[in-house]
């Protein structure tokens, strides 16, 4: 499975893996595990409370759920939910990962445990600080 | 369906929807223009405690450890003035079935829908009651709808997010994963409307009761373990919930002198629907982005009647930084053994600033943990919040900027609390309630109503209705 990860330890929703079947890779099947992709709001017809910066970009939807017929990355499709319930979008992803993890060990925090044991005057060469 | 599905259409519509999906009838409980029977909606309502821990046993929530955080107190005492430095404790809610304190909150909401006759339950939840809604509705075998603010308009979300609606999709839930704004509750709304299903509110008296069993447990088991009521117990604050539901545990345990403590996180200066703000907090809740709006005005909510109402329970409202709750996660595990979420450890930061003042007789508890695990992570949470061009540094906790800055503190003695005024929270409150009324007249009833509601007296709030006018 490719997996798409932007280098950030965010998801890029709309990056796409492709499980399963080989071959092209913008094609889904019926039955597929995917993620589609709806605006329901566009800029202008955002609540009027939301600031500025938000009002200019639409509210998006994305929802995953098995595709009901072929169709290529892009197409409008309609997915049939874990719920049994259909809602329609446009395909964004096939089988898409979880690409969360817990990243790299943070520099800062490499040597907290080490301080505060030493302060404690327990570990890291005998005598602390505070004994 | 022929009613239109425009957002101005459907928030139109809100009140008849949320009805039904509530089964609640808050109008009789209205006593005057902003006045209602806060006692009666939790009693008619809600379960009483008993009832609760039927509900939650039948389920596996509750009953967590109690657990005593030796290493730390010591830590706390060698920074403390002689005589001082309570014993801390820690109340491990991260032993419920989904991983926090939420499951509590959850398990009663989702038997009274079951009891009811729902085919399913809808939470709007970026945080962890979107895994304790779907844990618990899983294991009651009903269907389970998650609508979660998750990405920005880039499409980026942040791993803690990410990590929560993969936990939903794991208990069977459906997660409807939108961008940043809060038209969230017009597509929530609409899919009440869609489904005729329950909606599992964070607000609601079932939800509130099912955190009296928490407060209960502190209060008990604190007494069990020490001999003594807690002195002080360090609640996170966001919604209002987690405070007034432990604080009404505790005095049903008898635990009448207990100081109670809010605690959020300082995202002061951040926008909480703000497309470009979004990105730049590494706390999805917990923060004062929700604890500061809540206390003033808890009925913003998505139920009429806000079951939660810190203002009357805190006696005290506190906030650290991100900095100082990444450092204490840290300690945490390294010190005692405990690998835990950092949202959830936000309490302990101020537990450990707290406990300095304290006697070391005294007893101090923070009364939640939360699970951690991939993107729920110090490494995963700050090596985004670099990738969102924050600044991570040792240093001073007190140079830390929200969405700017992040600093983890060189020394424990450098984590402190900042204090927040409670009678300016008052106040502000007193001012959003004179707006929701609009102008009609106040009666008794309703003075009185906000005397309790602030936790403060008659005089205080004529005093500041008179300083309100005259600012006007």
């Amino acid at each position: 499975m490719a997996r798409v990860h932007d280098g950030r330890e965010g998801w890029v929703a709309s990056v796409q893996g492709r499980a399963g079947r080989a071959g092209d890779s913008t094609r889904a099947y019926a039955g597929d595990y995917v993620q589609i992709h709806s605006v329901i709001l566009r800029p202008g017809e955002r609540a009027p409370q939301v600031p500025e910066d938000t009002q200019k970009v639409p509210l998006e939807l994305r929802i995953k759920g098995f595709l009901d017929h072929d169709a290529c990355l892009g197409d409008e499709v309609t997915i049939t939910t874990v719920l049994g319930r259909k809602v329609a979008g446009r395909l964004v992803a096939v089988n898409p990962a979880y690409p969360h993890d817990f990243g790299r060990p943070v520099p800062e925090l490499l040597h907290v445990g080490e301080e505060l044991w030493r302060f404690l005057g327990v570990r890291g060469g005998g005598k602390g600080e505070a004994s | 369906m022929i009613a239109g599905t425009s957002y101005a259409e459907v928030m139109a519509r809100r009140q008849d929807i949320m009805k039904s999906a509530v089964g609640i009838d808050y109008e009789k409980f209205r006593t005057g223009a902003i006045a209602f029977d806060y006692e009666a909606m939790m009693d008619e309502v809600g379960y009483t405690l008993e009832e609760v821990h039927a509900i939650q046993e039948e389920t596996n929530v509750g009953h967590t450890p109690l657990v005593e955080l030796r290493n730390i107190t010591e830590l706390v005492r060698r920074i403390s003035d002689p005589g001082k430095g309570a014993r801390i404790f820690v109340k491990d809610e991260s032993a419920n079935p989904s991983g926090s304190f939420k499951d509590r909150r959850a398990s009663v909401s989702v038997y009274y829908a079951k009891a009811k006759g729902y085919p399913g339950v809808i939470a709007a939840t970026s945080g962890n009651y979107g895994a304790a809604v779907a844990s618990q509705a899983a294991k009651r075998g009903l269907q389970c709808i998650i609508v979660q603010e998750t990405y920005d308009s880039r499409g980026l979300g942040q791993p803690e997010i990410i990590e929560k609606g993969r936990a939903c999709e794991a208990y069977g839930a459906e997660v409807h994963q939108l961008t940043v704004g809060p038209e969230l509750f017009y597509v929530f709304l609409r899919l009440l409307e869609e489904t005729g299903f329950f909606n599992a509110s964070l607000y609601t008296p079932f939800s509130v009761t099912g955190i009296e069993t928490l407060g209960y447990e502190v209060g008990a088991e604190t007494l069990r373990a020490t001999g003594r009521y807690p002195d002080a117990v360090i609640v996170t604050h966001a919604g209002g919930g987690n405070v007034t539901g432990t604080a009404r545990g505790l005095r049903k345990a008898g635990s009448r002198h207990t100081e109670v403590i809010a605690a959020s996180v300082d995202l002061s200066g951040l926008h909480m629907a703000s497309d470009t703000d979004f990105n730049k907090k590494s706390f999805t809740t917990g923060h004062t982005g929700f604890g500061i709006p809540f206390a003033t005005w808890p009925d913003r909510a998505d139920v009429p009647r806000n079951a939660a109402r810190p203002l009357r329970y805190m006696d005290r409202y506190v906030t650290v930084t991100q900095g100082e709750v990444f450092y204490v996660t840290e300690m945490l595990a390294k010190l005692e053994g405990m690998e835990r979420g950092p949202a959830g450890n936000t309490s302990l930061v101020a537990a450990i600033a707290i406990a300095r003042e304290m006697d070391r007789d005294e007893v101090v508890v923070v009364q939640e943990t939360e699970y951690t695990g991939a993107g729920k992570h110090p490494y995963a949470q700050l090596s985004f919040a670099r990738e969102m061009g924050v600044e991570v540094r040792r240093g001073d906790p007190g140079d830390n900027v929200p969405g700017k800055r992040i600093v983890i503190p060189d020394h424990p003695s450098q984590i402190r609390v900042k204090e927040l005024s409670l009678p300016e929270i008052r106040k502000s409150y007193i001012r959003n309630a004179l707006a929701h009324a609009g102008g009609q007249a106040l009666s008794e009833e309703d003075i009185r109503f906000l005397a309790k509601d602030t936790n403060s007296s008659v005089g205080f709030v004529e005093t500041t209705i008179r300083e309100l006018a005259q600012v006007v």
